[in-house]
């Protein structure tokens, strides 16, 4: 069975025929080459796959492609600027050596937006909740956490 | 005299990684995210049983299915097709499997879909047998053999080692604890699983794409499954793309990536293998598990008199660098604190189980755990204090310890008073709070396994003052690239940012032994350095002619290369370059180097100095344990290191809170729960990494101690930090509550039993 979705993609409207029983994250991935969404796990336990869908932070290797009609999904591609300038809280990373090897570092930067979209002031506890289901293996999240808190209150806004 | 860091422009900076922006736009290419035309999916069978012979396979049903290309059982693997480093696996088993990992078929089909699919319909019926799976049962006389050909499921291994009298010291010292510790299955959990593409061009040359810390070493298995396939004087390339972490996972060739190229070449098309995480877990090696025996003693004023340590190791059913742990293990047995009677015993041990491989530490963090452990626990018997025991034994610049060790360098003091410095150890904490200490020594100067510990490095100038440098080494994320450039910009006047370091494709990349040993910033490093003095003294004379003065009056700084004290003698380095490959009978500015440093292998005394130089560090732990639940609960944590020198010490911070917080995981959460031979918690529910809720407060105090033959005077720090994590906490522990838990992890119930047991 295949359906017709229209769904807002990092700003841009968008309308596909997807399979009902496809993830949101092989539609990313598999369908849209959109690789920047990683998968860790396929099972909703490590947090690789976050993308923003409707401004909270899910697992797309769970999420079906269908529910997102109507919506607006946000994911790693769409955070640096047209004019390719990094997103404030991908410097952040960047700077603080929050980013290893990386494949943990577009679900963790996706919670961290979702989080200082929603609470720009996110206390240390907060963040730590909210991050608490991506799984990193190689910062041990000192230095993650660390770009987290320096980028708060610059957070949600892109430029 | 020893270079300050202010006296560097690029080598001691928190530089970020140069790929961090290219990841954190989720532009990085991992194996997950290769496709190439074409393109089919191959897929995995592995066996239902622990013990078995196969009787019979039917793979009609999966042949038959529509978009299936091929199927392969151990029927089709080549008889000399054998992986591990005594050749004992083949890729796909035949006639009999030996652990539930055993690989029993294979598909390769259009979709992910259908070769699973094609998985299912494979009939095959096992005659289960006996299985084995305690190490020290299989040791007994009357054990079943896990394999028949063999006389004894013990393996064939030179573990056995004597310096000094340790019968005699015993008898002299005067004080004496003996104890039994255990340590569990752990393993790697890259965030990115295994995975691998092979496809042959039209003349039976291999490329393959493959998640691989050993670039060389791996073409060479795959030349030898080659010429197992009768393809002779083939070609391969090796091409490992961004990796999702190593940790020592990819340190050795695996079945998937040679089942891969069998496929490939059966279908002639690009096959694809890509592990998911259930098979991560079930079908990749784990840390080696050990049961070990440590006794060893002190005289009246604390100076340790002997050290005598025994194990057994459970090799599981196959051997990998698993059982090669031991030579490691033996440098802190015989060389962490100064301790002149030394003995050492090892046996690894065929069972039923999973096989283990090389992992972060490569056996250090089970031995040290023993080892720290116990010198708590003299400390105590001999009255006196846990610090003062480390101070009085500890290990000094200009050492040579009794397996051969020279100790160019060692801030162990240094870092054992910088955790003291952060923690109390006066035990006066507040009830259920304690603190614990632990040191370590690990290889920091590379290290001698193979009979080359060399690196190469080819450097090349281009027309605007920017380089390439073609590395033998290997980045996984740790952040090797950037040390590279750092080095080489240093050397050359430039920026890091100026340096394109292209490393992981063996027909551009020169030859290495591999990521491992925290030998990558050393020899690497020190291969890179040497091309780039071999490039500079070459514009150095190009630029002597253009200058009219001596080369060894031309310096390099800010891209200018110049005469210090005369301004008309000055250029940008690019402009330079220029004319050298501009002017009639112009040069190329290229170099290559090979460092293969002056280290030693073991021979058959099993002594050498296996390093050029050694890291070694203190790591101290505040904990607070709840009496109620056993819930142990990390305050604080400090983990000082002696580095040498720091590149970058912002990646090197990283690297030690990595390795802590993995070491927490194993002395805490982290275990593969096995039962009769079968992983029973294959996923991150089960399987307890620590999260960003368990987040500790980690201070990294940087020793630098400038080591004479470091680049820059740096060490090798990649695993370190995962070594001593263990015993700070179990010491830590005891010294909350008065438990000493002997047996990783420490979780709560063991916490619990030990409190009901003291209390009663
Ligand atoms: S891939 Fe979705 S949570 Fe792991
Ligand atoms: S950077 Fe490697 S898993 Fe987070």
């Amino acid at each position: 069975m295949a359906t017709n979705i229209s769904f807002i993609l990092n700003g841009d409207e968008i309308s596909y025929e997807v399979k009902d029983h496809w993830t949101l994250s092989h539609l990313l991935r598999e369908e849209m080459g959109l690789i920047g969404t990683k998968e860790g796990c396929g099972n909703g336990e490590c947090g690789a796959c976050t993308v923003i869908v409707d401004k909270l932070a899910v697992n797309s290797c769970l999420y079906l492609a269908i529910e997102v009609e109507g919506k607006i999904v946000e994911t790693i591609e769409g955070l640096a600027s047209t004019s390719g300038a990094l997103h404030p809280i991908q410097q952040s990373f960047v700077k603080n050596g929050g980013i290893q090897c990386g494949f943990c570092s577009p679900g963790m930067i996706m919670s961290s937006k979702a989080l200082l979209d929603k609470n720009p002031d996110a206390n240390h506890e907060e963040i730590k909740h909210a991050l608490a289901g991506n799984i990193c293996r190689c910062t041990g999240y000192v230095q993650i956490l660390e770009s987290v808190e320096a980028v708060k209150n610059m957070g949600g806004q892109n430029e | 005299m020893s270079k300050s860091n202010s006296d560097f422009s690029v080598v001691g900076k928190r530089i970020p990684k140069l790929d961090a922006a290219q990841k954190a736009m989720g532009r990085a290419e991992y194996i997950q995210d290769i496709k190439l035309p074409g393109m089919l999916y191959g897929r995995i069978l592995y066996s239902k049983y622990a013990h078995a012979n196969i009787v019979k396979i039917d793979t009609s049903k999966a042949v038959a299915l529509s978009g299936v290309h091929a199927v392969l059982t151990g029927e089709d693997v080549p008889e000399k097709m054998k992986m591990g480093f005594i050749k004992d696996n083949p890729p796909i088993k035949k006639g009999k499997v030996c652990s539930f990992r055993d690989e029993v078929a294979a598909v390769a089909a259009i979709s992910p879909e259908i070769a699973k699919k094609a998985l299912d319909l494979i009939e095959i019926e096992y005659e289960e047998q006996i299985g084995i799976f305690d190490p020290e049962k299989a040791m007994e006389k009357d054990s079943p053999l896990v394999h028949g050909h063999l006389k004894s499921n013990v393996l064939k291994m030179p573990w056995d080692i004597h310096y000094g009298d340790v019968e005699k010291a015993e008898k002299e010292s005067a004080f004496v604890v003996e104890d039994r510790f255990t340590t569990q299955w752990v393993t790697h959990c890259c965030l990115g699983t295994s995975g691998a593409i092979a496809l042959f061009d039209a003349n039976d040359n291999l490329t393959i794409h493959t998640n691989t810390q050993i670039p060389s070493l791996a073409q060479k298995d795959f030349l030898e499954s080659l010429k197992a396939m009768g393809l002779e004087n083939k070609r391969v390339r090796v091409i490992k793309p961004i990796i999702g972490g190593g940790f020592g996972s990819k340190l050795d060739t695996y079945a998937y990536e040679h089942i891969a190229i069998l496929l490939a070449h059966k279908c002639r098309k690009p096959v694809k293998i890509a592990f998911d995480r259930v098979e991560e877990f079930k079908a990749t090696s784990t840390r080696q598990p050990t049961i070990i025996y440590i006794k060893q003693g002190c005289d009246k004023n604390g100076k340790l008199t002997f050290r005598d340590m025994r194990m057994v190791l459970d090799n599981g059913a196959h051997t990998s660098w698993g059982a090669t742990t031991p030579s490691v293990m033996l440098m802190p047995i015989s060389s962490l604190y100064r301790v002149e009677n030394v003995k050492y015993v090892a046996k690894c041990v065929y069972t039923n189980n999973t096989y283990s491989q090389a992992m972060r530490g490569y056996g250090n963090p089970q031995a040290t755990f023993a080892i720290e452990s116990s010198m708590d626990m003299l400390a105590e018997k001999a009255g006196i204090d846990r610090i003062e025991i480390r101070r009085i034994n500890r290990n000094q610049s200009g050492d040579e310890t009794p397996q051969g060790l020279k100790i160019t360098t060692c801030g162990l003091e240094e870092c054992i008073d910088a955790v003291e410095k952060e923690l109390k150890f006066d035990g006066k904490n507040e009830k259920g709070v304690g603190t614990g200490i632990a040191s370590l020594i690990h290889v920091g100067g590379g290290a001698r396994i193979y009979g080359s510990d060399g690196c190469g490095a080819i450097l090349k100038m281009d027309d605007y003052g920017k380089v390439d440098v073609f590395t033998g080494g290997t980045d996984m994320g740790q952040g090797l690239d950037n040390i590279i450039a750092q080095i080489v910009a240093e050397e050359l006047g430039l920026l890091a940012e100026d340096i394109n370091v292209v490393h992981s494709d063996t027909d551009i990349c020169p030859w290495d032994v591999g990521a491992h040993a925290s030998r990558s910033t050393f020899v690497a490093g020190n291969a890179a350095l040497g091309a780039a003095k071999k490039v500079k003294q070459k514009i150095q004379k190009f630029a002597s002619k253009l200058f009219d003065v001596p080369a060894e009056k031309i310096e390099f700084k800010d891209k200018l290369v110049f005469v210090p004290g005369d301004q008309e003698k000055s250029m940008p380095l690019g402009k330079l370059l220029r004319k050298a490959h501009f002017s009639p009978g112009g040069t190329m500015l290229m170099a290559e180097y090979f460092y293969d440093p002056d280290n030693q292998n073991m021979g058959k005394e099993l002594k050498g100095n296996m390093s050029m130089t050694y890291s070694f560090g203190a790591h101290g732990a505040k904990v607070k344990v709840d009496e109620e639940t056993g819930k142990v609960e990390v305050l604080e944590y400090v983990a000082a290191h002696d580095v040498g020198r720091a590149i970058n010490p912002l990646l090197l911070e990283g690297q030690v809170y990595g390795g802590v917080v993995m070491g927490l995981g194993y002395a805490l959460t982290e275990e593969v729960t096995v039962k009769d031979g079968e992983i029973m918690n294959a996923n991150f529910r089960d399987y307890k990494l620590f999260t960003a809720k368990d987040a500790v407060k980690i201070k990294a105090p940087i020793i630098e101690t400038d080591d004479k033959d470091g680049p820059f005077g740096a060490k090798g720090i990649g695993e370190p930090g995962c070594v001593p994590t263990a015993p700070a906490i179990a010491n830590a522990i005891y010294d909350a509550v008065g438990v000493r838990i002997k047996d990783l992890p420490i979780t709560p119930e063991k916490v619990l039993v030990a409190l009901k047991k003291k209390n009663d």
